[in-house]
């Protein structure tokens, strides 16, 4: 301790050491005070539009309100995509007490397993601001809902959330002509106008759902709220409605769709229907289908990669990429660019030895009757697909010729006006070869494009819109699935559509018609069987394209060939032949002859349409083919 | 020194006795011991914290009523203190001093935990108050008793002992962990020291050595003070947890500008967005409200109260007493210092209210008290002359 010191003195300098340090500290403060004035200058008067911003923003939410998608009906009105109501789980993490122990709670009730929990812990992460819900699961299933209600009060911050989700009720057959929605992906969020689709989670990726998305989706409105800190709305400041997706009316009949599907009877293939008149596409099946609402909550990796890995390519859409060899069905058409470059007329005929030979060639192109047919006029080579006559009709036309004809029918193009994805398949030529091989066209290889072999190949959709617009006379109506968009008609006659065929005789188309009708109701016709009964004129022709090539000589043994090395069956018909009101491509993979496999479903196909209720089901057709799957040689 | 100079100009103060030796008619005021200026300023930052508070609690008339009586009993326990001769806080600051310790050390061993930290001491059903709080005004009544007993400018042996008188309760204070209590607790006794005469050199020693700690400082940490820390140097790197405090309070206060969105109509206020609206960051609410004119208003009261004090202080008579009013005063613009620059994002956020505004009880009743010690000195000064 210090000895009491002499107060006298030491107050005196004690006072003096006091005030200075006081006066210091008065300085001390006012540096300090200025600092803080400063500082509240700088908030308030130079940075005050920023924060005024900042604020503004932090109490005004702009909400999306996405518009609702457009429906999508069949022909008669029938539902084909609509947009059904699902439940999100959704957490608030703010409200929630212990995190740890919800997710353990969530995952026991509803059954799922234990690594769950890790995820919901990283979903509950996923968002822009405090006490904004975050999305655990989405589409919960009835009982998932039920049970969550009933441990409600277990549950603070867990919340159920509602948003109408893409539902198709007859996905499998519709899976490939409707498309469907999915979710909005990275790649797609560059290209989106982010106004028009503010709020939405999903976007058409094929079929209808793409091709027509503009239209579909429609335009999304917003609305102004304050909200406090918690996110809760307060009030409404501002909105503006959503445009809601327009309904489109597709051309297709669910019935016949329905019907191509089950003829197809989960065997590879495809089924096309249109009517000539207008193009409307009534039915455009492709099997195996597969069920396309899984894409729209996003499958799972596994059934993914089933569907991928399935050898029968579910996911593939045959009937607008589909590519076969046409095999004889072409011959109606070739017979027609014969009668338009006048190198047949209608009464032509050829002798038929059962080959046929290329000058100075010693190679015999066959015919599929060893023997030949004869004598051979432009029906009867219809009737019997005669290859012979078309060996010489090609030889006589020239790939060029062949070509330029083909083409006018849509071959090797794109045909179709609102078809998503389709493919052009393949029309051979010089100029073709030329690029593709680099080498020059030979002219054996114009006789195999003449009996629809070689290059050449199309897709279930060129070969019903050729047969459509041969139906048609010749007159081309572009193919479209929409029938109405909106309120609005989809026009028939629409840009780009290819020029009509014109024969030098009218008459002419009529020779053709009964060549194809000889096919089906002639003693010789190939589809005689599938024939017998017809209520109305059909005409038809059938196909076999292999698979697998033969040697020259070989013969052909369906049992000795691998399943998937077997021909397709092809068919392409229309009727009645007066007034055709339906034209049909059927392709069977793998069938075998398209007069015994691929007819019968042409004739379901035409039944069903024009005789509607009398006309035999699924079932009764298969049991005809079955009964009738005796062994006819040939096409 | 140049300080000279302007101390000798400081001498005509009126602390000196009349030379008459007339005794001077005394007024009410000086005989219940009570600065009126003080006194007014006081209650018009009150009256004005309790405005500002009404809007910052969203309109709670109970909240407001439950402040009132808190100031109605700081306020009396103030007056009783006043009226205490200043040789009594001399006589019994070791006894205070003591107690205020030995509650410490009972806190760190028996203490209530509360937020994460042992601070609060609880007789239950009596009383629960944190004594670390109670330190705040023993630690430098200790220090300036402990400093009147010595020969002024102090040595270095007496500044030692005074860095032991402040060194254990700061520790013990900054263990539980409240590391913001344990500063001012720090700064309220140092201020002592400082003012008393601590030479420069050491001064400057100091300040070199306390840079020095600071590495040391921050490895002792609590993560939540480093993480404090952190947000303060860069609030935009949390922006939704720790660094929302400071972005929703600077937010508040710069959209206020200049005249503010008037009362009751903070958005950032009124909404919720800002944290600890009522308390520690009443200010913002006062800033988004009022704007910078209310601001600066606030500024100028405490400024005000502060120059009463400063003028109180250094006419006492005798070095306990400038020592303790001196550091009475600059304790509470510390206060307002901290609190200002956290809330204003210059300072890192540290658990300081605003006083006399924040809603709460302890503090106000703490800082009154200094106030009545305050007013004792001011008022017992002629006696003690005479």
């Amino acid at each position: 301790m210090p000895k009491r010191p002499n107060t006298l003195k030491n107050s005196e300098q004690e006072l003096r050491i006091f005030r200075v340090r006081a006066l210091l500290a008065v300085l001390v403060v006012l540096t300090l005070a200025s600092l803080i004035m400063g500082r509240l200058v700088y908030l308030q008067i130079v940075q005050h539009d920023m924060y005024s911003t900042r604020s503004e923003n932090n109490r005004v939410r702009v909400e999306p309100l996405p518009p609702n998608r457009g429906l999508i009906y069949d022909r008669n009105g029938v539902l084909l995509a609509e947009n059904r109501p699902t439940y999100n789980l959704t957490l608030v993490r703010e409200r929630v007490d212990e995190l740890d122990e919800t997710l353990a709670l969530l995952v026991e009730l509803l059954e799922l397993p234990e690594e769950e929990i890790e995820a919901f812990n990283v979903r509950s992460r996923q968002r822009q601001r405090p006490y904004q819900p975050a999305l655990l699961i989405s589409d919960l299933s009835e009982e998932q809902i039920a049970r969550l209600a009933v441990n409600r009060h277990r549950l603070p911050g867990v919340e159920i959330e509602a948003q109408p989700l893409r539902y198709y009720p007859d996905a499998d057959i519709m899976a490939h002509a409707l498309g469907y929605v999915g979710r909005i992906n990275a790649e797609e969020m560059k290209t989106l106008d982010a106004g028009r689709y503010a709020g939405t989670h999903f976007i058409g990726k094929t079929g209808i759902e793409r091709f027509y998305e503009q239209e579909l989706h429609g335009q999304a409105g917003l609305r102004k709220v304050e909200t406090n800190a918690r996110g809760r709305v307060l009030r409404e400041l501002g909105r503006t409605d959503p445009v809601p997706g327009e309904n489109i009316t597709l051309t297709l009949d669910k019935s016949l769709q329905m019907l191509a599907y089950e003829l197809l009877d989960g065997r590879r293939g495809s089924i096309v229907a249109i009517a000539p008149a207008t193009g409307e596409i009534l039915a455009m099946a492709s099997a195996p289908g597969f069920d396309s609402n899984q894409f729209v909550t996003g499958i799972d990796v596994a059934s993914y990669r089933g569907l991928q890995e399935d050898l029968d390519l579910p996911l593939f859409n045959r009937a607008i990429r589909g590519h076969y060899p046409p095999g004889s069905t072409i011959k109606p058409f070739l017979a027609l660019a014969g009668l338009v470059e006048g190198v047949i007329t209608p009464d032509s005929t050829i002798n038929d030895p059962g080959y046929y030979q290329l000058p100075n060639d010693s190679r015999r192109y066959r015919n599929w009757l060893r023997w030949g047919h004869g004598r051979v006029d432009m029906e009867r080579s219809l009737a019997v697909s005669n290859n012979t006559y078309y060996y010489t009709l090609a030889h006589d036309l020239g790939i060029d010729n062949l070509h330029k004809q083909m083409s006018n029918f849509g071959f090797g193009q794109r045909v179709a006006h609102d078809v998503q994805g389709e493919s052009g398949a393949l029309m051979p030529s010089r100029d073709w070869k030329r690029g593709r091989f680099n080498q020059p066209w030979y002219p054996g290889e114009t006789l195999s494009v003449g009996i629809g072999q070689g290059y050449w190949q199309v897709t279930p959709l060129q070969l019903a819109s050729a047969t459509a617009t041969l139906a048609n006379r010749g007159h081309w109506v572009k193919p479209r699935l929409a029938r109405q968009i909106g309120d609005t008609p989809v026009p028939r006659d629409l840009p780009d559509t290819l020029n009509d065929i014109e024969l030098a005789n009218d008459s002419w188309w009529d020779r053709v018609f009964n060549g194809m009708e000889k096919v089906m109701s002639g003693t010789e016709g190939t589809a005689r069987r599938t024939g017998v009964g017809l209520e109305y004129r059909m005409g038809g022709k059938s196909g076999t394209a292999q698979v697998f090539s033969l040697g020259q000589d070989q013969r052909y043994n369906a049992d000795e060939i691998a399943e998937r090395l077997r021909d397709h069956a092809l068919f392409i018909a229309f009727a009645p032949l007066d007034d055709p009101q339906i034209a049909v491509s059927v392709i069977v993979e793998n069938a075998g002859g398209g007069s015994t496999h691929a007819a019968h479903l042409a004739r379901a196909m035409t039944d069903a349409w024009l005789l509607k209720d009398d006309a035999p089901d699924a079932e009764e057709v298969r049991e005809v083919l079955e009964r009738d799957d005796a062994n006819v040689e040939g096409n | 020194m140049p300080w000279h100079y302007i101390a000798r100009s400081m001498r005509r103060h009126p602390v000196r006795p009349p030379e008459s030796g007339i005794p001077r008619r005394k007024s009410i005021w000086e005989r219940i011991h009570i600065d009126p200026w003080l006194l007014g300023l006081l209650l018009v930052l009150m009256g004005g914290g309790l405005v500002v508070l009404y809007s910052a609690t969203g309109q709670s008339i109970d909240a407001v009523i439950a402040q009132s009586l808190r100031f109605g009993i700081a306020l009396v326990g103030m007056a009783i203190i006043a009226q205490l001769s200043p040789s009594t806080f001399l006589r019994f600051a070791p006894l205070a001093y003591g107690i205020g310790l030995a509650m410490l050390i009972a806190v760190e061993v028996a203490g209530d935990i509360g937020m994460g930290a042992k601070r609060w001491l609880e007789i239950p059903g009596v009383i629960r108050f944190q004594p670390s709080e109670m330190m705040k005004l023993a630690a430098p009544l200790m220090v300036a008793a402990y400093l009147n007993r010595c020969e002024l400018p102090p040595r270095l042996r007496d500044i030692a002992i005074c860095a032991v008188i402040i060194g254990v309760p700061v520790v013990l204070t900054a263990i539980q962990p409240d590391l913001g209590t344990s500063l001012l607790v720090a700064s309220a006794a140092v201020i002592v020291v400082l003012l008393a005469g601590l030479s420069w050199r050491l001064i400057g020693f100091m300040a070199v050595l306390g840079a020095a700690c600071v590495p040391i400082l921050w490895i002792n940490m609590h993560n939540y003070q480093r993480q404090r820390v952190l947000t303060f140097l860069n609030p935009d790197s949390d922006p939704l947890g720790s660094g929302w405090n400071i972005i929703q309070s600077t937010t508040a206060i710069g959209s206020g500008g200049l005249w503010g969105k008037g009362w009751l109509q903070g958005t950032q206020s009124q909404l919720e967005f800002l944290p600890e609206r009522h308390t520690d960051f009443i200010i913002a609410v006062l800033g988004e409200e009022f704007g910078l004119v209310g601001m600066l208003v606030l500024l100028c009261l405490y400024l005000l109260i502060i120059s009463r004090g400063l003028w109180m202080a250094s006419g006492a008579q005798d070095t306990f007493g400038r020592l303790v009013a001196g550091s009475i005063i600059l304790t509470f613009f510390i206060y307002v210092f901290v609190n200002m620059g956290m809330v204003s994002g210059i300072l890192p956020v540290v658990g300081v209210p605003l006083p006399l505004v924040s809603f709460g009880g302890t503090s106000s009743v703490t800082l009154l008290a200094g106030f009545g010690i305050l007013m004792s000195i001011h008022a017992h000064r002629r006696l003690l002359s005479r």
